[in-house]
């Protein structure tokens, strides 16, 4: 099992998400430089996030054209696991990897703060140790987190159960106060229709740890690991 | 030869920035002011080989591909005249 960080220039989460993969996980992980042109010995990458190329032009918008990114393609079209975190969503997004796209929170904002997300899909390999419904809570920290797309993907996303997160109350209640970017449909993550590529606006990877005010994201983590073990072992 | 595109959100999609500098705007007594949208603007300035179709074709693949999110954004390429 061997998990790769992409770290893009203005990456600022690639140091938590190395630190949670190699101390909390207790596995192999390497940063991989956004130059590089092959995934070929990883089996799940983390686009973490930050504020690749100072998010000029959109957020994500040029990280999409790394040279790292036609590698992520080919990875996610034969199965291997990806994950983007905040400006990795942002990422997923423009790329079209992810359908939809992030905009600048409602409320004008950067939001920093910690949140609650309910974990309304299970049959993920991102989020199988979690109990549907679960509350998690979990720090966001973006300006634009604001996820939105047509009305035709919203009802595809429904429908194929690919909303992974949405932004609830400590109680789990979906309400407009809870949602802290005016988000489409309370939306806080997404996967793709073969449920392999995650793009999420929390912050798991700071949340893995109690000393960090929670724990609530390491399980996503170790889901990925056991997914993993389990594959090495067939 | 020089062109312009324009990008801004699409009328369907909320311009948060648009509606604090309208909001500014208000507040600083300005009036008869309904709206404002904030958008982008790009000039590009091409190679002196390139003719205005191929400009036209180059510059709207480039909006798309991009210079505008499709998902958020519309956008307008205007292939200027000549320079003299």
């Amino acid at each position: 099992m061997r998990f790769g960080v992409i770290v893009f220039p203005g990456s600022n989460c690639d140091h938590d998400a190395y630190h949670v993969i190699s101390k909390v996980l207790g596995q192999p992980v390497d940063f991989i430089w956004h130059e590089q042109t092959s995934l070929g010995e990883y089996d799940a990458v983390i686009l973490p996030g930050g504020f690749s190329y100072g998010d000029y032009l959109r957020a994500g918008a040029l990280a999409r054209f790394s040279p790292i990114l036609g590698a992520v393609r080919e990875f996610a079209a034969r199965g291997g696991f990806v994950l983007g975190i905040c400006n990795g969503f942002q990422i997923l997004c423009e790329s079209g990897l992810l359908p939809g796209a992030l905009m600048r929170n409602r409320g004008r904002r950067f939001v920093c703060q910690f949140v609650h997300v309910r974990v309304e899909a299970t049959d993920t390999p991102f989020t199988h140790l979690y109990r549907p419904g679960q509350v998690l809570h979990l720090p966001i920290a973006h300006g634009e987190g604001n996820y939105y797309c047509d009305p035709e993907t919203l009802a595809e996303l429904r429908r194929e159960n690919r909303i992974v997160f949405r932004y609830c109350d400590a109680h789990g209640r979906v309400t407009e106060v809870a949602n802290p970017n005016g988000s489409l449909d309370h939306i806080a993550g997404i996967c793709n229709r073969e449920r392999n590529v995650l793009g999420m606006m929390p912050h798991p990877e700071r949340a893995a740890e109690e000393i960090l005010g929670s724990s609530d994201g390491r399980a996503l983590f170790q889901s990925l690991a056991l997914v993993l073990a389990v594959t090495a072992r067939e | 030869m020089r062109a312009t595109v324009h990008v801004r959100l699409k009328k369907s999609v909320l311009d948060p920035q648009g509606q604090a500098i309208h909001h500014a705007v208000r507040t600083l007594g300005y009036e008869g002011i309904r709206e404002i949208r904030q958008g982008k603007y790009f000039e590009i300035e091409l190679e002196d080989d390139v003719s205005p179709e191929r400009a036209r074709a180059l510059l709207e693949q480039l909006a798309h591909d991009v210079l505008a999110n499709p998902v958020l954004e519309e956008y307008w390429v205007r292939i200027e005249e000549e320079s003299e």
